[in-house]
């Protein structure tokens, strides 16, 4: 498959993994931050943490839309589509969150219309194909998403579709990124930077980190070759006592970021003045709203919304796994209530949260091996 | 939601110029051109899509200059341990 086979030859990955292992300072513990859950999926499903020094610690951010998302707007969401003739559409990720009262998923087989989409415009078509239902989705997602979404709400206006509207839940990711460093027991000498999200905002967003805070950053690419080049290019500059913001996904990545993303953004969306993230607390300007230009669509506005504030039970420490102070496997829940199939949390759900990723790569390898073993 | 996939325009509507088909490893979908209003793709360019909307192009000349950097990782240090292997440095021409 093109652009993704050419980063994935194994000749390469040699290459770069000796060079890591030659930059490293054996006298020295490395730990490196990366932000985006896609990138966390990354390491475990390409096995890269076994390429990698035992020195280098990689630390999972909490750059997962979903799993940053507090239960109770999950409930406000449901509440909004157990109302009369209201169809929930969501991403295929957001079926299996808990809720108070249980997921998407368990509310759909309790009778409530609850459609998967791939898109933020099979919804508009949803609200089309059904002109006597309201289509609500559910947007989630970090400004590599909220565009689509944008420009989806401007088609909806455009063409005064009367039966659609919009749950915004889009947030941010800078201020997670400041949140973590703000944090006091946090440690950290660089970041992997997000990928899909720089191709919206770009680069210059992160160079506070590089000036201010003093740290690197490198904007990385999914594939084997992205993540272990990022790693060169921050061990260079650790080396270096440098901090700087590269660009390792140039490919890919417009250093400007996508300008007509942002404008349909700012033409539709506006800050929250804050919003609360799971592990994170309450973070100003963190989040987007709908704009009262487009308030028809907006379904905070169309339905009166619970907004009642639901902590995690307390024996889950999503909080601290979404802020890297835990590794999945620390949390008590892990592997026992908590599981991909009974869920206690939403890193363990969906397809970016580092809980889901440990499970289903590292875990059941453990298990896997253990029981070998044991039967042999 | 990180995900992304490459793939290639086969098809730009007439009437839509937003409007695509893009072919991602044989199979071929319709996408939504519309965020790259500012720097409009061509039958035959590759992009980034993400749920359902084309995020960036993707450069091959880009790719290519990675690539080629990826190749050279580790070449000036197999260059050097050669040339140490010589003991040519430290002046001395007893074999090594």
């Amino acid at each position: 498959m093109k652009y993704v086979d050419e980063f994935r030859k194994p000749e390469l990955i040699r290459k770069a993994a000796a060079e890591i292992r030659r930059l490293v300072d054996p006298q020295r513990h490395y730990r490196i931050m990366e932000v985006c859950g896609g990138h966390t999926h990354a390491i475990y499903r390409f096995g890269l943490k076994d390429l990698l020094p035992s020195n280098i610690d990689l630390i999972h951010g909490p750059g997962c839309p979903v799993c940053v998302l507090p239960m109770g707007r999950v409930d406000d969401a449901l509440s909004i589509a157990a109302q009369e003739d209201v169809i929930f559409a969501a991403f295929g990720d957001m079926m299996r969150i808990p809720g108070t009262q249980g997921s998407p998923l368990e509310h759909k087989a309790r009778g409530m219309d609850v459609r998967i989409v791939y898109s933020p415009s099979d919804a508009i078509k949803l609200a089309k194909a059904n002109p006597d239902k309201h289509v609500m989705f559910f947007a989630i997602g970090f400004e590599t998403t909220a565009p689509s979404t944008a420009l989806t709400l401007v088609r909806a206006k455009t063409e005064k579709l009367r039966n659609f509207s919009v749950f915004c839940n889009h947030v941010m990711i800078v201020p997670a990124i400041r949140a973590i460093l703000d944090s006091p027991d946090m440690r950290l000498d660089g970041f992997i930077g997000p990928g899909h999200v720089s191709t919206v905002i770009g680069c210059r967003p992160y160079e506070w980190i590089a000036k201010n805070e003093g740290k690197p950053i490198v904007v990385s690419g999914f594939e084997p070759l992205d993540l272990l080049q990022s790693t060169v290019m921050l061990l260079m500059q650790l080396q270096k006592k440098e901090a700087k913001v590269e660009n390792q996904y140039a490919r890919v990545v417009p250093w400007e970021g996508n300008r007509a993303a942002l404008r349909v953004m700012a033409e539709v969306f506006e800050l929250r003045p804050y919003f609360e993230w799971r592990g994170l607390g309450f973070i100003s300007q963190s989040a987007l709203r709908i704009k009262p230009a487009y308030e028809e669509w907006d379904a905070e506005q169309r339905f009166k919304v619970p907004g009642i504030r639901v902590t995690d039970p307390k024996a889950a420490q999503c909080g601290e796994v979404l802020k890297g102070v835990l590794k999945p496997a620390q949390c008590k829940l892990f592997g026992n209530e908590c599981t991909p199939e009974n869920p206690v949390g939403a890193l363990m759900v969906s397809s970016e949260g580092s809980c889901a990723a440990y499970y289903n790569y590292e875990h059941r390898k453990h298990n896997r091996l253990t029981s070998l073993s044991l039967s042999a | 939601m990180c995900l992304a996939i490459p793939g290639r325009i086969v098809e730009i509507d007439v009437q839509n110029s937003s409007s695509a088909i893009v072919d991602v490893i044989g199979t071929r979908r319709r996408i939504d051109l519309g965020l790259l209003e500012d720097d409009k793709p061509l039958v035959g360019d590759w992009v980034l899509i993400h749920v359902g909307f084309a995020m960036s192009k993707i450069s091959e000349a880009d790719a290519l200059e990675q690539l080629r950097i990826l190749e050279m990782l580790g070449e000036s240090d197999a260059a050097l341990q050669e040339v140490q292997g010589y003991g040519l440095h430290s002046g001395d021409d007893t074999p090594a």
